[in-house]
């Protein structure tokens, strides 16, 4: 019986749908925590207490649920039941077809991408690194680029399927910024695979060698995240990121002061909760791939690689299972996960802090500062890459 | 008018890159972010009321449990929306009131008209209504948001008082043998 399932779990069709299943399982709470996440930074920011009351009935009582109930982990099942049970509203006046067919086309890539980012890593019996991802492609950041620009088109269609006038805006400006800001993004990160592809070695555009660059110790060098060493990249692709998930400050598309609420204006009910989790999606995307490039993906610290970090947890308190490799895989899927969360406070810390540029002005950083800044920092690190490695 | 040119400092370029304002944009936010929270938990945690706070309206009695109200219909006619509707009546023959000739049979503040605007207050000549600290009032029908005057009684309760004119007026009556 158990072999029968193993050969059906094997076969490559229910492998895809197991993989498909797990990252909607994963993802979607995430998302929907996210936006609980959300709420909450922006109370305590504005020093309010948040959404703190909902608990249904039959949990009264229950020592130590006060916690969750004030957290608001209620409140945002409360939110899922509420969207999946109202009213699917259709306006008379929309394209059915693509005002239907754009939530779709917004969850499609935002839950692709996170399929070849690799989130964790374990060693293998030889003590070598394998990275723990749905599917090892070797053009992870191509791959990740390639489907995420795709995500744009659902906001288009959104605009224009809803043919009104704000979200035609909104979606007018989602391609505009879009266009600008993936310039100057994947500018910014080719210097870190001009520096991961040296001259002798294997080409790459994978994030696993990325991380292999990141992980070395003070003795054996190379332990530097990339962040230390191409600060002007970080910052870019950091900034490009923000106008690319359209978080604020460059949340043009949405905008709610000036286009009502952008392109999902004519949204309601679980169509406008799929563009918000598959905004919170990218968002995950995003951050996760800023950790694998610059922050040194599952590795501690910088120059503390993993598989030093395992063996001195081992060292100090010789449990033998630590060296196991689901122990060692749970710790760095752990530790990756830890700073995209972090990173995700960041998104919602800088949303909650920095007012909204004027449209015109994203357009002037997008193409008048950051363009070029990222075009030098290209150059430059081009020269200086050839003279250290050439 | 003399015009005074004030000369504009040019930004640095670390001032135009935004990132200085930012980071100390971020540094606030953080602060408030760690720091308690300005809201109060409403049911369970109520604002202190200041004293002249302009609540809910209420007739009040004196000390000795007199009615103050004589019924003369002053904060009727000068209420704004008209929340206010006085049957006047004589007082009980016999009683603690007796020497006022005067009480209200009925007294209805209309809750869904008042304006909380105090005038009743000010205009009334006997010091009888006065508006309370209470601040929340609510009910389930329009029927319910009318104080009647047992209500009002209850809601304003008794009231210290200067003059306690109609014991002055027993007084008199009593040691001029009943006669007025």
């Amino acid at each position: 019986m158990l072999n029968h399932v193993i050969t059906i779990g094997s076969e490559p069709l229910v492998l895809a749908v197991l993989k498909g299943l797990a990252v909607i399982l994963v993802i979607f709470p995430i998302a929907a925590a996210c936006s609980m996440a959300e709420r909450k930074v922006s109370a305590w920011i504005q020093r309010r207490p948040g959404p703190n009351r909902t608990i249904p009935p039959f949990l009264v009582g229950i020592p130590g649920i006060g916690v969750l109930q004030r957290l608001g982990l209620f409140q945002l099942a409360a939110d899922g039941a509420k969207f999946l049970f109202k009213e699917e509203p259709l306006p008379n006046h929309v394209n059915r077809l693509y005002y239907t067919l754009a939530p779709v086309i917004a969850m499609v890539p935002a839950f692709t991408t996170v399929t070849v980012v690799p989130f964790g890593a374990y060693l293998d019996s030889s003590g070598g690194i394998v990275p723990l991802v749905l599917a090892n492609v070797d053009v992870g950041i191509l791959a990740v680029f390639a489907v995420a620009s795709l995500g744009i088109y659902s906001l288009i269609l959104a605009g224009w399927a809803s043919n009104s006038k704000y979200p035609f805006l909104g979606g007018v400006r989602a391609s505009a910024q879009l266009i600008s800001y993936e310039l100057s993004m994947t500018l910014s990160v080719l210097p870190v695979f001009l520096w991961v592809n040296a001259p002798g070695m294997p080409g790459t555009l994978g994030f696993a060698r990325v991380i292999e660059f990141q992980s070395g110790t003070w003795t054996s060098g190379g332990g530097e995240w990339f962040i230390l060493v191409m600060p002007v990249s970080a910052a870019i692709f950091a900034i490009a990121l923000f106008a690319e998930t359209n978080r604020q400050p460059f949340d043009m598309p949405e905008s709610e002061s000036d286009l009502v609420g952008g392109f999902h204006t004519e949204y309601g009910a679980f169509k406008w909760s799929l563009f918000f989790v598959a905004e919170y999606a990218n968002m995950i995307v995003g951050s996760a791939v800023f950790a694998l490039l610059f922050l040194g993906g599952w590795n501690p610290l910088p120059w503390l690689p993993l598989a030093t970090f395992v063996h001195g947890l081992h060292h100090l308190t010789h449990w033998a299972f630590l060296l196991h490799p689901v122990a060692v895989g749970l710790i760095s899927i752990g530790i990756f996960v830890g700073k995209v969360f972090t990173f995700l406070f960041v998104f919602m810390w800088v949303r909650w802090t920095v007012p909204r540029f004027r449209y015109d002005q994203v357009m002037k950083i997008g193409w008048q500062k950051l363009l070029p800044l990222s075009i030098v920092n290209l150059i430059a690190y081009t020269i200086g890459i050839y003279f250290l490695q050439g | 008018m003399a015009v005074i040119h004030v000369q504009r400092k040019p930004l640095t370029l670390m001032e135009r890159t935004y990132f200085p304002q930012i980071l100390s944009g971020l540094k606030t936010t953080f602060k408030y972010l760690l720091g308690p929270a300005e809201t109060m938990e409403y049911p369970e945690q109520r604002p202190a009321i200041p004293q002249g706070y302009r609540g809910v309206p209420a007739l009040v009695k004196d000390p000795n449990g007199r009615e103050k109200c004589v019924s003369c219909q002053l904060c009727e006619f000068v209420c704004p929306p008209k929340a206010i509707r006085i049957a006047p009546g004589n007082a009980p023959e016999t009683g603690a009131s007796v020497q006022q000739e005067k009480a209200p049979q009925a007294f209805d503040i209309d809750m869904l008209r008042c304006i909380y605007c105090g005038l009743c207050e000010e205009v009334c000549p006997e010091e009888a209504i006065f508006l309370q600290t209470q601040y929340s009032m609510t009910g389930f029908s329009r029927a319910e948001m009318v104080n009647h005057k047992d209500r009002l009684y209850e809601i304003g309760g008794v009231r210290p008082d200067k003059h306690f004119k109609w014991d002055v007026k027993k007084a008199a009556e009593e040691s001029s043998g009943g006669h007025h």
